[in-house]
């Protein structure tokens, strides 16, 4: 088998272009941004407030953003999970992308000025609040057989179902359903690669606020997270807020913090000229 | 390249039911029957494979780096780690691994997220993501239906703090990975061609794929 390789220079010279962009993804962002949001949440202005959902406990709900609404996910009554996925509504193929958003923002752990990314290298949402900083995009939903499993005997809701019903109702199917992000899952990966939940990172009453950056489709599903430890299958009640949000100012946090959040942005921009 | 390693008596190169040779930052496909072995090589090493399976005669179950995560309670791939479908069931296992480092969190890199992690002057270079849609397109599939991969022999450690970085591969020339298939699947491969960060040492290198029948 032949096969020509590059040239030592050509490689010392992608070498060290990588080594910046590391740095910088590693070193400059954490710096740039805030701690978590102020707890209790402060109030939406009513006349700024479009919609407000209340999900029960195992139960779904999608929705319809327009780019510069935004949505407060509010655990109102106690420590829940709410996975959540998006498409972009003039284009369904084009969809929340976890992998990407892990990897080019250097980090699994999202919160407050980070940003979430679709497929195609745009941003999708902004994370102008969050109180907790404990989500989860590395393990999926629940399923019938993860709860079959859990909660033996019981007859449960789950988020694979769920999110079936969310796309199929949007005129999507199985195959349009992308990874899920969990919101208020406290999961992170020991050293030796196992995951963990740290239960002490979600405190009932946490709160986040994402801002779309695109009009999408976004769908929910509010069933416990499969590491959640609780023993009982007890899913509270999940508030969504819809609200026009405030318009993004020149130097707004999630557009500037990061070097790829700045160039996600771009491309935004190329989408909506 | 590296010599044959012999890992069941009675599989030999010669009686593979598949022999193919894949080129750096070439795609490829093929049909695993349930029961044969599937052994992907990393012949000249630090080559990151970035790989996908599909239920062959239901291309809507397909594989879940989530659910396979979750059922590993483990972020890395190795033996006997199931791969599991996005309808909760095991497509492969894996039985062999000779390199013991496998990802399955960073995805597939592509024209538009290297614009974003590494600058716009990136774009227009060969990427994974190009390599599935062409290879799918034969199946009748389209960018829908490209879900988050595993990346064989990809080193992608993940810090307790949730820091992801790519860093050198481990794997030597002639290191190897078998995965028998638990059920009919269609493998796409795509043999990666990025050049920005060093998942393959920033030199796309050719690989070989083999395929036995379920009595080798």
């Amino acid at each position: 088998m032949m096969h020509l390789r590059r040239s030592p220079e050509e490689i010392a010279t992608n070498r060290a272009r990588y080594e910046e962009h590391q740095k910088k993804g590693l070193e400059f962002a954490p710096k740039a941004l805030p701690g978590p949001s102020v707890l209790p949440a402060p109030a939406i202005d009513a006349a700024s407030v479009i919609h407000q959902e209340t999900i029960p406990g195992g139960w779904y709900w999608s929705t319809k953003l327009q780019r510069g609404e935004a949505i407060r996910v509010d655990q109102a009554e106690g420590s829940s999970t709410v996975a959540l996925v998006a498409w972009n509504a003039a284009d369904t193929s084009e969809r929340i992308n976890l992998v990407d958003t892990a990897k080019v923002q250097w980090t699994t752990a999202l919160g407050k000025g980070r940003v979430i990314f679709s497929d195609m290298g745009r941003v999708m949402f902004s994370m102008i609040e969050d109180s907790s900083g404990a989500h989860d995009c590395l393990m999926g939903g629940s399923t019938a057989a993860s709860n079959a499993a859990k909660y033996p005997g019981e007859k449960t809701r789950n988020t694979r179902d769920n999110l079936i019903l969310v796309a199929v109702k949007l005129g999507l199917d199985r195959r349009d359903i992308p990874g899920i992000l969990n919101l208020f899952a406290p999961v992170r990966l020991a050293e030796a690669g196992g995951f963990g939940w740290q239960g002490k990172r979600s405190n009932s009453g946490d709160y986040a606020e994402l801002r779309a950056e695109m009009d999408m489709l976004v769908g929910f599903s509010n069933c416990p997270h499969p590491l959640d430890p609780d023993p009982a299958y007890q899913p509270k009640p999940i508030v969504i807020t819809r609200y026009k949000a405030a318009a993004p100012t020149k130097d707004d946090l999630c557009r500037t913090a990061t070097a790829e959040a700045v160039r996600g942005f771009e491309n935004n921009a190329l989408m909506q000229a | 390249m590296s010599d044959f390693i012999q890992t069941s008596p009675a599989r030999s190169l010669q009686n593979a039911a598949q022999d193919h040779f894949i080129a750096a930052e070439a795609p490829w496909s093929g049909i695993v029957r349930k029961g044969q072995t599937i052994r992907i090589e990393d012949s000249f090493g630090q080559q990151a494979i970035d790989t996908l399976f599909y239920r062959a005669d239901d291309f809507s179950e397909r594989y879940s780096n989530q659910d396979t995560m979750r059922m590993q309670g483990a972020a890395y791939i190795g033996i006997g780690t199931k791969i599991m479908s996005n309808e909760g069931n095991v497509m492969l296992t894996m039985t062999a691994d000779s390199c013991g480092r496998h990802d399955t969190s960073a995805g597939a890199c592509s024209c538009e997220s290297n614009t974003v992690r590494f600058g716009h002057g990136t774009k227009y270079l060969h990427a994974c993501r190009d390599n599935f849609v062409l290879e799918v397109s034969k199946h009748g599939m389209g960018k829908r239906d490209i879900v988050p991969n595993i990346n064989f022999f990809m080193n992608v450690p993940i810090k307790p703090n949730g820091e992801m970085t790519i860093v050198d591969g481990i794997s030597a020339p002639g290191d190897y990975v078998e995965l028998v298939a638990e059920m009919d699947v269609l493998c796409v491969i795509s043999n990666c061609p990025q050049i920005n960060n060093p998942c393959n040492g920033f030199d796309p290198t050719p690989i070989r794929v083999l395929i036995w029948g379920g009595e080798a």
